[in-house]
């Protein structure tokens, strides 16, 4: 396979794994705050094609789940009554009080069409029972639909953070190239200073100063500034080091010398010279931020309850008795693995387009 | 050579102090501190609260509080915990020394394991043996070392193999000394075999990466063209040439081992500066941030400066000028 495919290769799969988490309210059957208090720590449903008569039946169909008093034994499944699954739903299950309470309000501001409002699900099965594909976590919400919608917010975090950093380090990193001097002297100190730290040990630092109790989405986006903020130092010294080299060539001259402004000479001919290196940064930063929203969440300081990501699902591991019995609340881990690993390939074959060997 | 060593060791000195500026006075902008949730207990009065932060020197601009505290680092203090209510230097050396045991063992180990099976999947690219390595190190590096962590906590509860927390059991003191020196070491497993497991694919990768350059190169072939058998090549001669890119490589190492071991000792409960540090942040106790942040640079400084000592020793063609 040549680079160039697996790139496309890498960019496609990733492309797969953000498309399913955007598309988490339509592909999670439940809403992720929907708690279901008489269900706690209840084992993924298993899907069923026979039926107690030994018939096959295409559509595939669950049992309820009775709770059982011991925890983390299999759950006893009621085989009286069956409950196909059903594709294209509309906000498949009710019987949830708390979002029934919510709509009503909602419905009685809107008139009648307020409960229209209920989008499409994928899949879902009827009131009576409820499908956790993935296991519930201890309130009784359903695991896959908080898999996803904290994927959503887990990877959007690794995006926007890298994001940042990437402007911040190209913006400075060409100044300080550009210009040189004492602008360059500055820039490559606070470049040391940011490097010589443990990169979590600052994060921890910066976090330290900013408000502890804060909502979901304030602390998301102050996690999101904290990281880019956090990791400009590296790109900007690359960034830099092409800058350098690109002034001095001849056609960058021949440009000033007739007359183009530095501002042009920097958007035209001397910064899309550092676009590979830019996008190589990107795939390894963005599964890096990713990685320490998962760290800074699972250890309180992140993004904050009732708003799922994928290291406050894994917080819920730091009880011993969900560690010890609940195999599936491991499974936000494991999800980041195909991403890290699709992450990983497109920095390596980025890397070898670029001709830098792999390591 | 002397001059390099003191231009060194003078950019570490610049390195230590900015740092300490930068979280010192980030630290600052923090709304709140330590006595602000005192004030919504209602057996504290307003007074008190003032009192005590007069106490603490909370009241006083920054500038004068960063000459305190660094009165304070003259004295071997590095400033007071509110929360412990003692200096932060005696709290951190305790710390600092598991957490250092940690690191360097781990450290050790690391190198240890990927020096040889990075020199084995080298030595003939694209064999199979090297497409294995390739194979393996890339699946462990999709691996989160906090999923790693986890999971052997996992395991650890499952087969009752492995203690799942802290550094000794209880009724530590009354085991004899070889049962000391055992129980530590039961508690070592598995923080250490997370971060050689975080560590070890990064490193055999750098030492494939090295040894495949330095076979390339021409004098190997020369030496093979004399009648030296492949081994040796490998063992003696490639892995001399690949040296001074990894010696260069143990102060990545040590930043990534402190930053791993960070997360690890938190998951795993191990006493070290991580669960201090983390702590300290959520209770804004603000003088224990900053030693502690003070003492990973100190460690990354220290250490990036022994790897230059080294490396100047390997390859003399480095200029000191």
């Amino acid at each position: 396979m040549t680079g160039r495919h697996r790139i496309y290769l890498a960019l496609g799969f990733l492309g797969a794994l953000h498309a399913s988490v955007l598309l988490a309210s339509f592909l999670a059957p439940y809403d992720p705050k929907v708690q279901d208090r008489e269900l706690p720590f209840t084992p993924p449903t298993r899907l069923h094609f026979v039926d107690v008569r030994g018939r096959f039946h295409l559509r595939p169909f669950i049992y309820t789940c009775e709770p059982s008093s011991m925890p983390a034994a299999p759950c006893v499944e009621d085989r009286t009554r069956a409950f196909p699954l059903r594709f294209f739903v509309r906000e498949s299950s009710a019987g949830l009080e708390v979002e029934k309470a919510n709509l009503a309000d909602r419905g009685a501001e809107l008139g009648v069409g307020g409960l229209k409002r209920r989008h499409w699900r994928l899949f879902g099965v009827d009131q009576q029972a409820r499908i956790f594909l993935l296991g519930s976590d201890g309130l009784g919400r359903d695991q896959f639909s908080r898999l996803l919608h904290g994927g959503q917010v887990s990877l959007l975090a690794g995006i926007l953070a890298a994001g940042l950093a990437l402007g911040l380090g190209l913006m400075l990193g060409a100044v300080a190239g550009f210009y040189g001097g004492w602008v360059d002297e500055l820039i490559m100190r606070g470049v040391e200073l940011f490097l010589a730290l443990p990169w979590l040990y600052l994060l921890f630092a910066v976090r330290a100063f900013l408000p502890l109790h804060l909502s979901a989405v304030q602390s998301f986006f102050l996690l999101i500034a904290v990281m880019g903020v956090v990791g400009w130092a590296r790109p900007a010294r690359l960034v830099r080091c092409v800058v350098l080299s690109a002034r001095e060539r001849d056609y960058v001259a021949a440009a000033r010398g007739f007359g183009a402004s530095d501002a042009y000479l920097l958007r035209r001919h001397v910064l899309p010279q550092a676009f590979g290196v830019v996008m190589t940064q990107a795939g390894i930063l963005i599964p890096q931020f990713i990685l320490a929203e998962v760290a800074l969440s699972y250890l309180g300081l992140g993004v904050a309850e009732p708003v799922p990501s994928l290291g406050n699902l894994l917080a819920e591991l730091q009880q011993y008795h969900v560690l010890a019995s609940y195999w599936w609340m491991f499974l936000p881990g494991v999800a980041l693995i195909p991403v890290f690993a699709g992450y990983y390939a497109l920095a390596n074959a980025l890397q070898e387009g670029a001709g830098v060997v792999p390591t | 050579m002397l001059r390099y060593f003191t231009r060194r060791l003078l950019h570490g000195l610049f390195l230590v102090v900015g740092v300490s500026l930068l979280t010192f006075f980030l630290l600052q902008l923090a709304p709140g501190d330590f006595f602000a949730e005192m004030r919504l207990n209602p057996q504290m009065t307003a007074e008190s609260v003032a009192a005590l932060r007069h106490q603490y020197g909370l009241d006083r601009s920054v500038a004068t509080r960063y000459l305190l505290w660094i009165n304070s680092v003259r004295k071997g203090e590095l400033g007071f915990s509110f929360a412990y209510d003692s200096p932060v230097a005696s709290l951190l050396w305790a710390r600092a020394r598991n957490t250092l045991m940690l690191t360097l063992s781990a450290m050790l180990l690391s190198w240890l394991i990927a020096v040889p099976v990075g020199l084995g999947c080298g030595a003939r690219p694209g064999g199979w043996s090297d497409r294995l390595c390739l194979g393996a190190t890339s699946s462990l590096l999709a691996i989160p070392d906090l999923l790693l962590a986890l999971g052997l906590l996992f395991l650890a509860v499952r087969t009752g193999w492995f203690p799942t927390g802290g550094m000794v059991s209880p009724g530590f003191d009354e085991l004899s000394g070889w049962g000391k020196v055992r129980d530590v070491l039961s508690h070592f497993c598995l923080p250490v075999a997370t971060l050689v497991l975080g560590t070890v694919p990064v490193l055999v990768r750098h030492v494939r990466a090295g040894v495949v350059e330095v076979l390339a190169s021409p004098f190997i072939r020369a030496a093979r063209a004399h009648g030296i058998p492949h081994r040796r090549l490998v063992a003696r001669y490639a892995l001399r040439g690949a040296a001074a890119p990894l010696i260069s490589l143990l102060g990545l190492t040590i930043t990534t081992l402190l930053s791993g071991s960070l997360l690890i000792e938190v998951v795993m409960s191990w006493p070290g500066v991580g669960p201090l540090l983390w702590e300290a942040v959520l209770a804004r106790d603000l003088y224990v941030v900053v030693g502690t942040v003070m003492f990973s640079t100190l460690f990354l400084v220290g250490g990036n400066m022994i790897a230059d000592a080294l490396l100047l020793a390997v390859e003399p063609r480095i200029r000191t000028e």
